[in-house]
């Protein structure tokens, strides 16, 4: 493979943000910097699919390698793809996607920067998904929160600053350790090449601290409870595309960083701490989702189910096992696709009202149909209905939790009740009823671009519902890889002992 | 193989038409094709039904592989066998007369695409459920029926009661639901497998397999039946989940007629039967269905005693019947159990399809009070109704009469004091239940005319197309008995029709119980019909006179023994409170006041007090710089 693809995955998007950049637009409305936009990330779309299908998933080995020398014998610019990275990176490109086409009218200033913000975050974000060195993966996980930083604090609401700072010092604060342990990874070993890392090991006696200052870092991003809060913040004053993105790939970094990172590096430490984790994991699903229902603000109330649904993602993949690590995985995808719809369908009722409230809306069922049965599909994939892709990780993590602890399974399995309960009566406070608020039907059904939109989130959800396989498939090698040597080193550890 | 295949894909084709071409098409060529479809699906079903009792067919079509995690492997598949094939018949015929029906009933709805559309996925998701080879499918299956009867008991999405109600049996069913997936983690875990022929053939070597929960040890195939009971709870309102099935009664009739009576409550009963090689050993988890069965069967029969909505009666009733499969199963006449699901689906469908041809008349009234005396108005309702009624009664000689008596046999002849216990009960509440399903009939019928909005002459009957269906219905609840009985309950049934699809460890008891108990309910359901025209319509102060005595007891029923108010307080009011408090107190007061806000006003702190290093004067820049290259110097030296 002579083309490097990886690479021009990475840079094409800042090349259109450049291009963007210097482009002068004469009309108004910017409309050559949006096609640009949607240009380059529809060619980088088309390019993740390619990759995808000219992957090898008989192999657990790291694919499309590219290596070059950089800050010479220090860091080496490393990247590669396995079958678990290259999911998150298509789901990028076409979330992406998605939220260019989406950006129309509803950014009133500078939409030229705000296309650039995206197309930079989309460069951060494929890089994280395909570094293979800590500080190239550092520099883009932490990268990429600068894009996010700047769109919550330039294009979000009223109290922008507040969330965009709460935003910044939750997740700086995380990431500080983890620079520490990086730094320290190196001293100890000499590399911070990921590959290298797996095959050397890193020492018994320091693994709980690395894996804590990782762990901080994750948490925050993930989010787990406690340190959730800045996510509800966030999506309310974030601009649709802002929270979309947020929700759909931000959050999973950090999932993906766990899977990667704590468990790959660290099995032992990974190992130790699996009753906190899932303890953590629990009190998310069950703790959130009972906060969710309370909610009267629709993105909050998206934003916490989100923080229930990181919930089982982090409990499956500290279940260590073949299940728990492919349902992790599915629900993160999962995940991704149905909060992108769901902020997107809030955007648009949004975009109509301009109010968030529950209690302004009801009965707008008779108004929107088309609206009214997509969000119908989202609402349901949210709460894990068989048939949709929210349903099969879910329930894998719930098998695979089963087997470790079945007390944990059941109170995990409280969640898919209450996920009934809140995504059913925001549902039924939003879309039925008697039209109580006049103004609302002044509102007009989905146009072309909006149904296009919402009904390509909605086709793979239901697909992935009904036929799981290529998912599965694409990551199975690498999980049972990962797994099989997350075993030998928690058994080599028995022997030594 | 391919009519296998039909009969679920058949409902599945007309549900997408309708749904997605329901506004491009004429309203009326949809809901004759979505009939159409269905009808052919519940002929080739009634082939197939006849096909596995002459040749004993049975196939497992295989569609493709859903989920292959690891060792877990999960097919879409068409299983037919006795059981199987038995549900096919119920389903599609029962589906498709109500699909003919409904043409009729919601001839002035406006969505009517959208109503045949969900009847149709309802059929197909049912069929999905009782034709599947594994746990998960089944499950899909459950789900899929759960949303169908949400959305329809929504239908009239306007009414926010409807609302409510839609939410409700949702979520109470995802309390079921939480049971049986839990059930199916347990399988998993133990077996390795959720197929059932995997699981069904290993059941033996478990028998003794200990599980610990909490320090505590319980046994594994006990444990895995009660969990998947809980599920059968949900879906069949049994007590303590039944709550949701009254309140679906806010749905259109027709949808009440199918899902709630003949269909989709009844996939409990079939959970346990289909699950039978694994319930055959767990004589705990059978004793607790059958002492859950008779309570519902009791409770909901004196509910019913005192309701006045017409559809509410009906619900309760159905509530009660099911008990009745319930407590069959648990004695472990799983055959007598399906029996009894056979004919009831004729006799409750023709019920509720005829209280649905009532109201239509009535303009939508559904309560009984507001009723009487059109018996000769609507003769043909009348009729039918009285049909239906005699079925359920367990009338001599219709076909509730023999299922019915069956299963008071079978728990008679258990033999354990369980056993006579539930027959009792079942005597008992089979008088109730003749009570209340005459006190129905006389008061929509007969005595005077008691509605002050209605002319009593301008009453008329339902169009043919609504009585057509019932027409075959009610031969159904005539019939249904006396045709199947030995093919269902024979002696040889077990052997010549159920073959492998239902497990008896022993084989079931031939003898008699004596003949007083033989005939013991049928007199007495005799002789309550004339009591009943007595208080119900003669006399009607003897009725007061009762009420007054009991009142107490009398509240206790009416508010329906205040299930409904107790789980309110404790759970609904009890999760938003505790929402609330988490949202309000933890999230905000604890962690947000000492978390972030607490670091940003420190920093605050902080910075106003490096204000003060800001001095303005370079000199003392330079010297702290010249400090800090130093110290940074002598680090780098050292290390």
């Amino acid at each position: 493979m002579n083309f490097p693809i990886l690479s021009s995955l990475i840079l094409l998007p800042s090349i259109g943000a450049i291009f963007i950049f210097f482009s002068k637009s004469k009309d108004k409305k910017n409309i050559s910097s949006k096609y640009i936009s949607l240009f380059v990330s529809l060619v980088n779309l088309i390019l993740s699919i390619y990759l995808w299908f000219s992957f090898d998933n008989t192999t657990h080995d790291f694919q499309f390698v590219e290596e070059r020398k950089w800050l010479i014998g220090f860091v080496n610019y490393k990247v590669g793809v396995d079958g678990i990275s290259i999911l998150f990176i298509i789901l990028t490109t076409f979330i992406t996607s998605l939220c260019i086409f989406s950006v129309n009218n509803t950014v009133k200033s500078r939409p030229k920067d705000f296309l650039i913000a995206i197309l930079l975050m989309e460069s951060f974000m494929i890089g994280v998904f395909c570094s293979l060195d800590l500080l190239i993966f550092y520099l883009f996980f932490e990268g990429g929160l600068i894009p996010m930083f700047l769109i919550i604090g330039i294009w979000g609401g009223d109290r922008r600053v507040y969330s965009a700072f709460k935003f910044f010092l939750y997740t700086l604060l995380g990431s500080v350790l983890m620079l520490v342990a990086i730094i320290f990874i190196y001293w100890q070993t000499g590399t911070t090449d990921i590959t290298q890392l797996y095959s050397i090991g890193i020492d018994a006696k320091y693994q709980n601290l690395l894996w804590l200052a990782f762990f901080s870092s994750f948490a925050v991003k993930t989010p787990m409870w406690p340190v959730h809060t800045w996510l509800p913040d966030a999506h309310v004053e974030a601009p649709t595309a802002g929270s979309v993105l947020l929700a759909a790939i931000l959050l999973k970094m950090a999932g993906y960083g766990f899977i990667r990172f704590s468990i790959g590096l660290f099995p032992l430490a990974s190992e130790y701490f699996t009753t906190f984790v899932f303890f953590l994991s629990l009190i998310a699903i069950v703790y959130t989702s009972l906060v969710a229902l309370m909610q009267e603000d629709m993105k909050k109330l998206i934003a916490y189910s989100s923080v229930a649904h990181m919930g089982y993602v982090t409990l499956g993949i500290f279940t260590f096992t073949q299940q728990g690590l492919q349902g992790s995985l599915y629900q993160m995808i999962s995940h991704g696709l149905v909060s992108a719809a769901l902020f997107l369908s809030v955007g648009v009722i949004y975009e109509r009202m301009h109010t968030r409230l529950i209690r302004n809306y009801g009965g707008i069922v008779t108004i929107m149909p088309k609206f009214a049965v997509l969000l119908m599909i989202f609402a349901l994939a949210s709460l894990g209905l068989p048939g949709t892709s929210g349903f099969i990780g879910e329930f894998l993590v719930l098998i695979a939790a089963f087997e470790k602890n079945i007390l944990v399974a059941a109170i995990a399995c409280l969640g898919v009740i209450l996920g009934a309960a809140y995504m059913l009566w925001l549902y039924r406070r939003v879309i039925f009823g008697e039209i109580k608020n006049n103004e609302l039907k002044k509102m007009l059904d989905l146009n072309r671009s909006e149904v296009f939109i919402l009904a390509s989130l909605a086709l793979p959800i239901l697909y992935f519902g009904f036929y799981p396989d290529p998912i599965l498939k694409t990551v199975n090698i690498s999980v049972e890889n990962l797994i099989s040597n997350y075993e030998l080193a928690i058994n080599n550890e028995i022997v030594k002992k | 193989m391919q009519f296998g295949f039909l009969v679920v894909f058949l409902p599945l084709l007309g549900s997408l038409i309708s749904g997605f071409l329901g506004k491009f098409i004429s309203t009326r060529f949809i809901e004759i094709f979505t009939s159409i479809l269905i009808s052919i699906s519940a002929i080739i079903a009634c082939l197939i039904f006849y096909d596995v009792i002459i040749n004993s067919y049975s196939e497992n079509i295989l569609l493709f592989r859903w989920i292959s995690s690891g060792t877990f492997n999960v097919n879409w598949s068409i299983n037919i066998d006795s059981l199987s094939a038995l549900m096919f018949v119920v389903i599609t015929l029962v589906s498709s007369l109500v699909h003919i029906y409904s043409i009729g009933y919601m001839s002035d709805d406006p969505h009517k695409p959208r109503f045949m559309s969900y009847l149709s996925l309802f059929t197909f998701s049912m069929l999905v459920l009782v034709s599947s080879d594994n746990f998960l499918q089944l499950f899909f299956g459950w789900e899929g029926v759960g949303l169908c009867s949400y959305l329809l008991i929504g239908f009239w999405f306007k009414k926010e009661t409807a609302n409510a109600a839609a939410i409700k049996a949702f979520i109470v069913n995802r309390v079921g639901d939480f049971g049986l997936a839990l059930g199916i983690f347990l399988i998993f875990y133990l077996f390795g497998s959720v197929n059932y022929q995997d699981v069904f053939s290993e059941v033996p070597n478990y028998i003794s397999n200990e599980i610990s929960v909490i320090g505590l040890k319980f046994n594994t195939i006990n444990l895995i039946c009660i969990f998947l009971f809980i599920g059968a709870m949900g879906k069949s309102a049994q007590i303590f989940l039944h709550t949701w099935l009254p309140d679906a009664m806010e749905g259109p009739t027709p949808v009440s007629a199918l899902i709630h009576a003949a269909t989709m409550v009844t996939a409990g009963v079939f959970l346990v039967v289909r699950c039978s090689p694994i319930y055959e050993y767990s004589e705990l988890a059978l004793n607790l269905i059958t002492i859950v069965g008779i309570s519902t069967a009791f409770f909901a029969a004196t509910v019913a005693l005192v309701q006045n909505d017409i559809k509410k009666i009906i619900a309760y009733s159905t509530c009660s019947q099911l008990g009745y499969m319930f407590f069959a199963a648990g004695v472990g006449a799983y055959n007598v159990a399906m029996f009894h699901l056979f004919t009831h689906a004729f006799f409750k469908a023709l019920l509720f399809l005829g209280a649905g041809s009532v109201i239509h008349s009535f303009q939508n009234e559904q309560n009984i009070e507001y009723m009487g005396g059109v018996w000769k108005k609507l003769p043909y309702t009348w009729l039918l109704m009285v049909i239906g009624t005699l079925a359920l009664t367990g009338f001599p000689f219709l076909s509730g009469f023999y299922s019915k008596d069956a299963i008071l046999e079978f728990a008679y002849l258990k033999g354990s004091s369980i056993g006579y216990l539930a027959a009792g009960f079942g005597v008992l509440t089979a008088v109730m239940t003749s009570i209340y399903s005459w006190r129905l009939l006389f008061k929509t019928f007969h005595g005077s005319f008691k509605n002050t909005k209605l002319n009593f002459n301008s009453m008329h009957e339902s169009p043919m197309i609504m009585i057509i269906p019932l027409i075959i219905l009610s031969l159904g609840a005539i019939f249904s008995g006396i045709i199947f009985k030995e093919i269902l309950i024979g002696p040889s049934s077990s052997t010549d029709f159920w073959k492998n699809s239902i497990f008896f460890k022993e084989p079931l008891s031939q003898d008699h119980p004596p003949t007083w108990f033989l005939f013991i309910t049928p007199i007495l359901v005799t002789i309550i019909i004339p009591i009943s025209y007595y208080i119900f319509v003669k006399k009607t102060y003897i009725l007061k006179l009762i009420v007054e005595t009991n009142y107490p007891v009398f509240k206790f029923f009416k508010n329906k023994w205040y299930f409904d108010d107790l789980y309110d307080f404790l759970f609904v009011k009890g999760c938003k409170k505790l929402g609330l408090y988490f949202w309000k107190k933890i999230d905000i007061r604890l962690i947000d006041k000492f978390g972030p806000d607490g670091i940003s006003s420190l920093v605050k702190l902080c910075s106003l007090l490096a204000v003060k290093f800001q001095s303005g004067f370079i000199y003392q820049y330079a010297f702290i710089m010249l400090i800090g290259f130093s110290v940074l110097l002598t680090f780098l030296i050292l290390y």
